[in-house]
């Protein structure tokens, strides 16, 4: 399985698979999935629902159902394979080599502490005074761009705005300066002009700080804006993956070509009819064999219904795992 | 074309504090305006389209065009009758002719009900006892496109965008003159984004029923609408055919909600960008003068003073603002 | 509602509880059949034997067998629970749904009148009614159904203030659903699952305020026999013989046991959240 060489990536997953044990069977959320994120990059998921985005995220930071089972890949996270690590080294990594900002910021803040108190608490592994701490919280606050930082630090989180509790979240996750920032939808739930302003911090925080960015989100433009890399995710697999400006400029396999057709912000003409793509996801507990989208795909050929296609590097990065490729 | 829906200096309040809290405080006026001097018509087969943020007031007109909020202010005709006068006898007649799809596809259902069960509830409601609750349920599934074994399904066996099409089949139950449509693609993937809105412009083109759609996502308003309103804090920023308000937005509000959509292609850079400073402010605090003042890119020293007017230019295209945006 | 027994029936715990309480209540009500005597026939020449074939659970100071007297003393137990219960589940939800759905004013009349009645402790307000209407079955499940009915009340006051703020019941209004409908139909349905399991669970609690009462002499007169009475008679003959206390303990720890694992898996099953399986 070619892929990009991985010593300049700071994270690496290869052939990762993980499945759900439930009363109907088991469900097979991520399969045979590959991802690169270079060390200073910003790389974007593309997923819609069922896409195994969750049980990504959830993997990579190490904390997955109880029902969830490994039965093959790694993770390698800075030379060291997160899935092979105990828990206490787990932990010793999560929120200081690796952090998280999830969709809802109430996800990440305790509604009864100040904001004060949880940013100084997260400070916990650092050997510093109180009042050092102190100023370090209203220098990451500021940075955010949360006004008067000093003055709130005592404030409770519901005594902010919903775009006010993103950026402190932002400035929580950064605080010990990760390598690795995991983004899950962060701007979904905020209005567009507010999503704006988030996406252009995060630019300007992630050249300051120099740390990569694994960020999730189903909204085509922020990601065509805002990261350099992209994957497509689809029913549990790794569908395509590039550049950003490859892919969305010449998508290649037959679902993000679709997916990039239904944007309404790509439709220039006024029209009343607007393309969808028709059909559901595969039943992931009793997956048939072959291509997982080949239910759906308007390009369907006889292999698709029998064979995997494989994952293809065909040109210079750009990835794609779909026989429309291979027959070439 | 006849007026189906007029409404005319449109003010609702709420309550913030109680008469003996306000009593001490000294507080004369312990209310906040949700909307305020809000006038709109909308016309028998068209769609009239409300964007706004989080905070704008938006989900609160469109409840009291429902008739569930009480009016402080201002008139709601339907058909030249006021709503918020009519006895309870004619409030159920307008409800018969004005129904609602709910931003919350399935929390909007009734979770014991079957879909059968529900879609053809009005009927009971209203008393209609010659309909054939079974034969009715049918047609509804067919019209939007659901098998005619989803009447037997119940609400958490629904998917998001089947959900939506059974709050779609709920609303035409009663053949209604108006739909009221809050936020019709919030949580739908955007492959499947298209089929909710193909529906309802199917559905208007077939049975010429009108509607009055709430969202904040810009990128749908161009497909679906044919008049569009921006509403900040309570009032309309601007108003006109969507055509218009699309090629030449004049207020700076308007401006700035099309330029922070981001275009889902990495190659353009969008130029004319405009970040907005700071955040809505709070309906408690309205500021003086132009109530945009505190966030415009282009204030000026008599917008922070003076409230402004409303000017309007050709073809019904009205906007409040002392230096609109130069028309091309 | 089928389904939910079947998965009750499935979990051990459940299937336990369904036994005991299906054998309390059959032997209740087949008591007439299954007891081998008469339970307030006298037999002096017996009194105060130790369990036998001919006396499983053996005799009381007066000669009666035990067996026979804890069999009819379920009927009693049965009759208390399902009509103190049923009636101040029907008040109690009543009240509820109307404090919650229904103006605040309202909600405080009901609110303070739960709230008084529930400052009484039961055993005084027992006292104070038998005072009032002299000793009977029909004074315990009087006092019984007035102390229950907050319990109820407040559960279902509270699950209605939170479903009346969903999207679905906004839905049913601006389709012009009428209160009364509304109440009925679409807040009683889904009130009506945490109810079932706190009901059960506070049956034995019911059961045991009985025999609680009547041991106390203000509940059924002698002789007709209740599980708290021959506990009575029991506790007075204690330094004699264990048996009667024995006799009247087992149906109470039984019925306790039974009802509670029936609530427990009852919960178990209904509360998605607990269910162990994704």
């Amino acid at each position: 399985m070619s892929a990009l060489p991985t010593t300049e990536n700071v994270l690496t997953i290869r052939d990762l698979s993980i499945e759900y044990t439930t009363d109907r069977g088991v469900l097979k959320a991520i399969r045979n999935v590959n991802l690169d994120i270079p060390k200073g990059s910003i790389v974007g998921v593309i997923g819609e629902s069922g896409c195994g985005k969750s049980t990504l995220i959830s993997s990579i930071i190490r904390l997955l159902a109880p029902n969830a089972n490994v039965p093959n890949g790694s993770i390698e996270f800075e030379k060291q394979d997160l899935l092979k690590l105990s828990e206490d080294d787990m932990r010793k990594i999560r929120g200081a080599r690796l952090s998280i900002v999830f969709q809802d910021p109430m996800s990440s803040l305790n509604p009864v502490l100040s904001i004060g108190r949880q940013m100084t608490d997260i400070q916990y592994r650092d050997k510093k005074t109180m009042s050092q701490k102190r100023q370090r919280s209203i220098d990451m606050l500021a940075s955010v761009g949360i006004p008067d930082p000093e003055s709130r630090l005592k404030q409770y989180p519901h005594e902010f705005s919903g775009g006010m509790q993103q950026r402190i979240s932002i400035a929580m996750a950064l605080q010990a300066e990760p390598s690795l920032l995991i983004a899950d939808e962060p701007t979904t739930a905020l209005d567009a002009t507010l999503e704006v302003q988030i996406i252009n911090l995060l630019k300007e925080l992630q050249s300051k700080m120099n740390c990569s960015i694994l960020f999730i989100s189903h909204h085509l433009g922020v990601i065509a804006e805002l990261c350099e890399h992209v994957v497509v995710m689809y029913a549990g697999e790794v569908v395509e993956q590039g550049t950003t400006k490859d892919v969305f400029r010449n998508p290649t396999h037959p679902y993000t070509a679709k997916l990039l057709e239904c944007d309404p912000a790509r439709i220039a003409q006024k029209t009343r009819l607007l393309p969808t793509i028709p059909g559901e996801i595969p039943d992931l507990v009793s997956l048939p064999p072959g291509c997982v989208y080949k239910n759906r795909c308007d390009k369907a050929m006889e292999i698709c219904d029998s064979k995997t296609p494989s994952w293809t590097d065909f040109k210079d990065g750009h990835f794609v795992s779909c026989h429309l490729v291979e027959a070439t | 074309m006849s007026t189906v829906l007029e409404i005319e200096n449109l003010r609702v309040r709420f309550r913030v504090q109680s008469p003996l809290v306000a009593l001490l405080k000294r507080n004369e006026d312990p209310y906040i305006d949700a909307v305020r001097q809000v006038s709109f018509k909308i016309e028998e087969g068209q769609t009239f389209t409300l964007v706004g943020e989080s905070g704008s007031g938006k989900s609160t007109l469109a409840l009291a065009v429902a008739g569930i909020l009480p009016v402080a202010d201002g008139s709601i005709k339907f058909n030249g009758d006021d709503v918020t006068k009519m006895n309870s006898q004619d409030l159920m007649d307008y409800r018969k002719q004005v129904s609602m799809m709910w931003q919350n596809p399935v929390g909007s259902l009734s979770p014991r009900m079957s879909v059968g069960g529900l879609i053809t509830e009005a009927y009971k409601i209203h008393g209609l006892k010659d309909r054939d609750r079974e034969v009715e349920a049918s047609r509804l599934l067919q019209m939007v496109g659901l098998p005619k074994h989803f009447s037997e399904r119940y609400p958490h066996q629904l998917s998001g965008g089947q959900a939506r099409r059974v709050g779609v089949a709920r609303a035409l139950a009663l053949s209604p003159k108006l739909i009221i449509a809050d936020e019709p693609t919030a949580g739908l993937d955007v492959s499947v984004q298209g089929e909710i809105l193909n529906l309802l412009n199917k559905l208007q083109d077939d049975l010429g029923v009108s509607m009055f759609v709430i969202t904040h996502n810009l990128n749908i308003v161009r497909h679906i609408s044919d008049r569009t309103a921006i509403m900040y804090l309570g009032r309309f920023a601007e108003q006109g055919p969507t055509d218009d308000i699309f090629a030449n937005p004049r207020h700076p509000y308007t401006l700035a909600l099309l330029s922070a959509n981001p275009e889902p292609d990495p190659e353009t850079i969008n130029k004319d960008r405009i970040e907005l400073k700071g955040e809505v402010p709070s309906l408690m605090n309205r500021p003086r003068g132009c109530e945009f003042h505190t966030r415009c890119p282009y204030v000026q020293e008599n917008c922070k003073e003076q409230k402004p007017a409303k000017k309007q230019s050709s073809d019904n295209h009205s906007y409040n603002c002392h230096y609109p945006l130069a028309g091309s | 509602m089928k389904d939910v027994i079947r998965r009750v029936a499935a979990d051990p715990l459940g299937l336990m509880g369904l036994c005991l309480v299906t054998l309390m209540v059959v032997s209740a009500v087949l008591a007439a059949l299954i007891a081998p005597y008469d339970p307030i026939a006298l037999n002096i020449m017996d009194r105060l034997q130790g369990p036998s074939w001919s006396h499983f659970l053996g005799t009381d100071q007066l000669g009666r067998d035990l067996f026979s007297r804890v069999l009819y003393g379920g009927q009693v137990a049965l009759k208390v629970a399902l009509v103190s219960t049923g009636v101040s589940l029907v008040i109690g939800t009543v009240l509820g749904m109307i404090a919650g759905f229904g103006p605040r004013w309202f909600d405080n009349v009901i609110m303070l009148f739960f709230d008084t009645i529930r400052s009484f402790p039961t055993v005084m307000f027992a006292l104070a009614t038998v005072a009032l209407v002299g000793p009977s079955l029909s004074t315990v499940i009087i006092v019984i159904i007035v102390t229950q009915i907050p319990t109820y009340g407040r559960v279902v006051r509270t699950q209605t203030l939170t479903i009346k703020s969903s999207e679905f019941i906004k839905a049913e209004i601006v389709m012009g659903a009428s209160t009364f409908r509304i109440l009925t139909v679409h807040i009683l349905p889904n009130v009506v699952g945490p109810l079932l399991i706190l009901a059960s669970m506070d049956i034995p609690t019911v059961i045991a305020l009985e025999a609680g009462l009547s041991f106390l002499g203000m509940g059924v007169k002698p002789p007709t026999p209740s599980w708290g009475s021959i506990l009575n008679d029991g506790y007075t003959l204690i330094r004699i013989t264990p048996w009667p206390i024995i006799a009247g303990s087992i149906p109470l720890v039984l019925v306790t046991l039974g009802f509670t694992f029936l609530g427990e898996s009852l919960r178990d099953q209904l509360d998605p959240k607990l269910r162990k399986s994704l």
